[in-house]
């Protein structure tokens, strides 16, 4: 079983330029250390003091908010996709 | 010479120099525009903008225009309506609609975002410009991209209003429709400028874009002869709008065009979509994402960029957040337009709903000074309203027959003059 998880451009100065990463992660929470487990610099840039999602990330599996789903814990499936979007704009 | 603007990130305060990029290359929280207010206070006046135009550009300096300049368009300059018959209804002595459904070209505050955001767009060097909208975005950013030669693309939501289509599409954009909400579209819009070498005005222009609804607090504080009042009612989508009023009226202190007084910032939103106003009254410290569903669609964001900030300002100011049902809206629409002549959009109906609750609730007092921004014309949301307003029966252009439907209507005989 194979996920990919969706680096935004803005992310990719400490993922040495990759824009994605194939995982085989099982729910979101474990996508999310895959990918800083690899690229440590991001860490702090992910989760705030308290472990938390940071307040102005946010991250999608497919189509959809985490937060509508099970959040971290949101299973995933083969082919899935786990996008992060820094700071999400429009209004 | 040194820019007097340059943007800042709102968490950890990285300055940079002016960029069409909307968040912290640090921290990836938003970034906003901001000035070097000891600058300013040296070369603006006060007393300079008597001789202005009335329309948003009078306040040039404090917005982030590049050098030399030039207004396409008379944007802003909108009327600031005393109440003559709702804040009696309600109880209150000092009532005032700021009233953006005049705002040209488009009428709605959307105007104003849109005029900063292409002055930055061109400052840029985009030749393509473009939006994630409810409607009201789309259709201002169609009508100044075409004015001003952009090649202009917009993404809404499939669902949107008829006029707000047509609205946009008058103008000559390219229209996207998404299988999706407004949230989906906005995603997609993230997804677009980190893609595209484009200019979209609320995503990598975002802070530029967002200071020009400053304009609609300073022309508010303007209008009540530079005074500010003691509170002020704001519809919230994106959340911005609420923020940008408070820094404006934190800009004119601090220059000392006005005293200083602690605003209360209310919030409005539909009941079908209120993620900023449940955060407030249930005490929360995160916005949580909703899925909008109500006739107000163009306040239904279900995850507001600047939701953390309005709840914060609200919370912080005194202030409160409400909302109201669909059916609430349609009857403040009506009353609005049947009391103070102004017919507003859904928006509007949300804003002035929540106000007589705000009273209701004793939230707002009586002898305060209160400001409840309409930000958009109800011409544009025709269809929530129209099932109330069936066609009614003709008649032939006869006396006797106007003369029996009338009295009909009145359910008494028509009193006619003595010498008929």
């Amino acid at each position: 079983m194979a996920i990919t998880i969706e680096i935004p451009t803005a992310f990719r100065r400490f993922t040495d330029g990759a824009p994605r990463l194939e995982s085989g992660a099982k729910t979101v929470a474990e996508a999310l250390n895959e990918l800083v487990t690899r690229f440590p610099a991001l860490s702090r840039h992910v989760r705030d003091d308290e472990g938390q999602i940071r307040q102005f990330i946010n991250v999608y599996l497919n189509d959809e908010d985490i937060r509508f789903l099970g959040g971290e814990a949101s299973a995933l499936k083969d082919g899935d996709k786990v996008l992060l979007v820094p700071s999400i704009a429009g209004g | 010479m040194k820019e007097v603007y340059f943007l800042r990130c709102r968490e950890c305060g990285k300055k940079y120099a002016n960029t069409p990029q909307s968040f912290c290359e640090e921290c990836f929280s938003p970034l906003e525009v901001s000035y070097d207010y000891e600058a300013l206070s040296r070369t603006v006046k006060r007393e300079e903008l008597s001789h202005r135009p009335f329309n948003m550009w009078r306040y040039a300096e404090l917005l982030p225009l590049p050098e030399g300049f030039k207004p396409a368009a008379s944007v802003g300059g909108t009327p600031l309506v005393k109440s003559r018959k709702l804040g009696s209804q309600w109880g209150v002595k000092n009532l005032y609609f700021k009233n953006d459904a005049v705002c040209f070209p488009t009428l709605s505050f959307k105007d104003r975002v849109v005029a900063t955001a292409l002055a930055a767009a061109r400052r840029f060097g985009f030749n393509t410009v473009g939006c994630s909208s409810t409607g009201n975005l789309a259709n201002a950013v169609a009508a100044q991209g075409a004015q001003q030669g952009f090649d202009t693309t917009v993404f809404i939501p499939a669902d949107l209003e008829p006029a707000k289509v047509l609205n946009t599409a008058v103008y000559g954009a390219r229209i996207i429709r998404i299988d999706g909400n407004y949230d989906h579209v906005n995603r997609l819009c993230t997804q677009i400028a980190d893609r595209f070498q484009w200019g979209l005005v609320n995503v990598n222009l975002r802070p530029y874009y967002a200071e020009g609804s400053k304009t609609h607090g300073y022309e508010i504080a303007e209008q009540l002869r530079w005074e500010l009042p003691d509170n002020v009612v704001v519809p919230m989508a994106g959340g911005s709008l609420i923020g940008k009023i408070a820094k404006a009226f934190c800009e004119l202190a601090h220059l000392g065009w006005v005293e200083p007084k602690q605003v209360k910032f209310f919030g409005a939103q539909a009941t079908g979509c209120s993620p900023i106003a449940d955060a407030v009254k249930r005490g929360l410290s995160r916005v949580e994402p909703q899925k909008p569903n109500t006739i107000a669609r163009s306040l239904a964001i279900g995850n507001p960029a600047d939701g953390h900030y309005a709840r914060r300002l609200i919370t912080e100011t005194g202030g409160w957040a409400e909302c109201i049902s669909d059916p609430e809206i349609i009857d403040a629409i009506k009353l609005l337009a049947q009391t103070e002549g102004i017919f507003a959009e859904t928006a509007g109906g949300v804003t002035a709903g929540v106000t007589a609750k705000l009273i209701q609730q004793g939230r707002i007092q009586p002898d305060e000074t209160t400001v409840v921004c309409i930000t958009g014309n109800g011409l544009k949301t025709t269809d929530a309203i129209a099932a109330d307003f069936p066609a009614t029966e003709a008649i032939p252009p006869k006396l006797e027959a106007f003369e029996a439907l009338l009295s009909q209507q009145l359910d008494e005989p028509v009193r006619v003059r003595s010498n008929a």
